[in-house]
């Protein structure tokens, strides 16, 4: 077992704002690895599937090989972060998909609606309500963002907009939010999910 | 970049009433939409894909299922633009609708450089981004849009830092570079791309004052020249376009470090558009690794003919439009 103290993050970079992740994680101490194959999964200890178009996401990890990977790496329990299009890659239901529908990884016990908001016309900044953080600072940037609209049982709700609205979810080693910390200058979400690969590496989950 | 980004437009995004629809009623008054935030943040997430040009519902559908990031709608690709001649302008309303109906990806549609009122109506039609284009005919020789004015983000074409900093001044939310629309030769495209590095690694070495006189020099606004020297990269994302026909083109164009690349006339003036699509989308995610461009270039069929630059009079090159 390797016992890492700053361990190693991969961000899935086949397309979206995967450097905005690397960044964003730079700026708290911790190295992060573009994913773009198989391969690039080894020795990793948490993996965030950022923002970007879930279809072309879906059908990159396709031809590249790394939808099979992607759904073990999630069903070995380690930690997984989606980000907007990454949210949608980890639900078990996804309404709004492209015609035929389209490649996921599922795991999250969510009903996710895609474009739920609109497009890019009624993208928008907002306050986010959130028990992980403090909410009157909270802000979160949605483009043409999803929203959870069925949390399951074995999901909690971690975030909501000022109607209701979820946009951020926790389950196990799973974390999914709707906006993009990665757009903010705002490290805290990036902070949650470290200590969540830190916990996962603790307790012995990670090879 | 994206603080920098949030910090060029000190105006304050607009409140949902503004531009409320049915649809909007009842959404808490703190939700502001059009902040340059929005607007630059849907090009960071389209970064790493291919943006295709496609004239028909039944190729926007292709163009998703191939991976496409975002779809361009328009009546007529670049090289038949040029082929055709005349003026070309916006698209027709009802074509646009049709590819937005078809596809759950961002649409995209071209505007007249300085048709504001064009925009206007895209912006009606609730497309996601409006591409302030050369490859249509300008409308105003003298002025771009005023692209603060809009809650659409815009991309506009460049061909040099001065010229991509003027855009980003005017509201621009995302650049490309302008490259040869509709001639499926990559060589403009690279002039470009070389011209904005090779600034910004000039601006990035030089001392404050020196600054000033490179402002005036390439006319470029001094506070996005400074944000640019300080982030060492455009303060926008910045996309190829312009003569992208094979893989290799899009990698190139990608190892040159432009954050993405939109496709025209290279796709569907190709043999086989749904191969050659697909594998466009894969060697720009796979930009670095010759192996895979290899596999991915293989049995694509023909491409484009292409046009060389020798055999363009100055009045038929569309990137001298724009100012």
């Amino acid at each position: 077992m390797v016992r890492a103290t700053v361990p190693t993050i991969g961000i899935l970079a086949l397309q979206g704002g995967y450097s905005e992740h690397v960044a964003s994680f730079r700026r708290i101490g911790v190295a992060g690895r573009q994913v773009r194959s198989p391969k690039d999964l080894d020795g990793l200890h948490g993996l965030v599937l950022p923002g970007g178009e879930s279809t072309a996401i879906g059908l990159l990890a396709e031809s590249s090989g790394l939808i099979g990977p992607l759904r073990s790496w999630r069903e070995a329990g380690r930690p997984v972060w989606g980000t907007c299009a990454g949210m949608i890659m980890l639900a078990d239901q996804v309404l709004g998909q492209k015609e035929g529908g389209q490649s996921l990884i599922g795991g999250l016990d969510i009903t996710v609606s895609r474009n739920h908001f609109g497009g890019q016309l009624h993208s928008f900044e907002a306050a986010i309500y959130s028990p992980l953080v403090n909410a009157a600072s909270a802000r979160g940037v949605f483009i043409r963002a999803p929203a959870i609209i069925e949390v399951g049982e074995r999901a909690e709700p971690v975030a909501t907009l000022a109607d209701g609205t979820c946009v951020g979810v926790r389950q196990g080693f799973l974390l999914a939010t709707a906006f993009h910390p990665e757009l903010t200058a705002d490290d805290r979400w990036h902070r949650i999910f470290l200590d969540m690969v830190l916990r996962s590496t603790s307790s012995g989950r990670q090879s | 970049m994206n603080e920098e980004n949030t910090a060029i437009d000190s105006r304050p995004g607009h409140d949902d009433e503004q531009n409320a629809t049915p649809k909007d009623e009842g959404r808490s008054p703190t939700r502001q939409t059009g902040t340059f935030a929005v607007k630059a943040g849907l090009a960071q997430m389209l970064k790493g894909g291919v943006i295709m040009d496609v004239v028909t519902p039944e190729q926007a559908a292709i163009a998703e299922e191939a991976g496409a990031a975002a779809v361009m709608a328009l009546e007529r690709v670049p090289a038949d633009i040029r082929k055709d001649g005349g003026v070309a302008r916006m698209s027709d309303p009802a074509m646009i609708k049709g590819i937005i109906a078809a596809v759950t990806i961002p649409v995209m549609a071209k505007v007249r450089i300085g048709h504001f009122v064009e925009a206007q109506i895209l912006e009606a039609l609730e497309i996601d981004y409006i591409d302030e284009s050369e490859v249509l005919t300008p409308a105003d020789e003298e002025h771009h849009i005023d692209k603060h004015r809009f809650n659409v983000p815009f991309v506009c074409g460049c061909r040099d830092l001065g010229e991509a900093l003027r855009r980003v001044s005017e509201g621009a939310a995302m650049l490309r570079t302008k490259g040869e629309a509709g001639t499926g030769n990559v060589v403009e495209a690279v002039r470009h791309a070389r011209a904005v590095s090779r600034d910004i690694r000039r601006l990035t070495s030089m001392s404050d004052d020196e600054r000033f006189a490179f402002a005036k020099d390439i006319r470029a606004p001094i506070e996005l020249l400074r944000q640019t020297a300080e982030a060492g990269r455009l303060p926008v994302v910045n996309f190829a376009a312009g003569g992208i026909a094979t893989p290799a083109d899009a990698a190139l164009m990608m190892q040159l470090g432009v954050d993405g690349v939109f496709v025209g006339s290279g796709i569907f003036k190709s043999d086989n558009p749904s191969k050659r699509a697909k594998a466009i989308v894969q060697a720009v995610t796979h930009y670095n690794d010759p192996k895979a461009l290899a596999e991915i270039s293989e049995d694509l069929g023909p491409a484009m003919v292409g046009i060389g630059m020798e055999t363009l009079a100055d009045t038929e090159r569309m990137a001298s439009r724009g100012w």
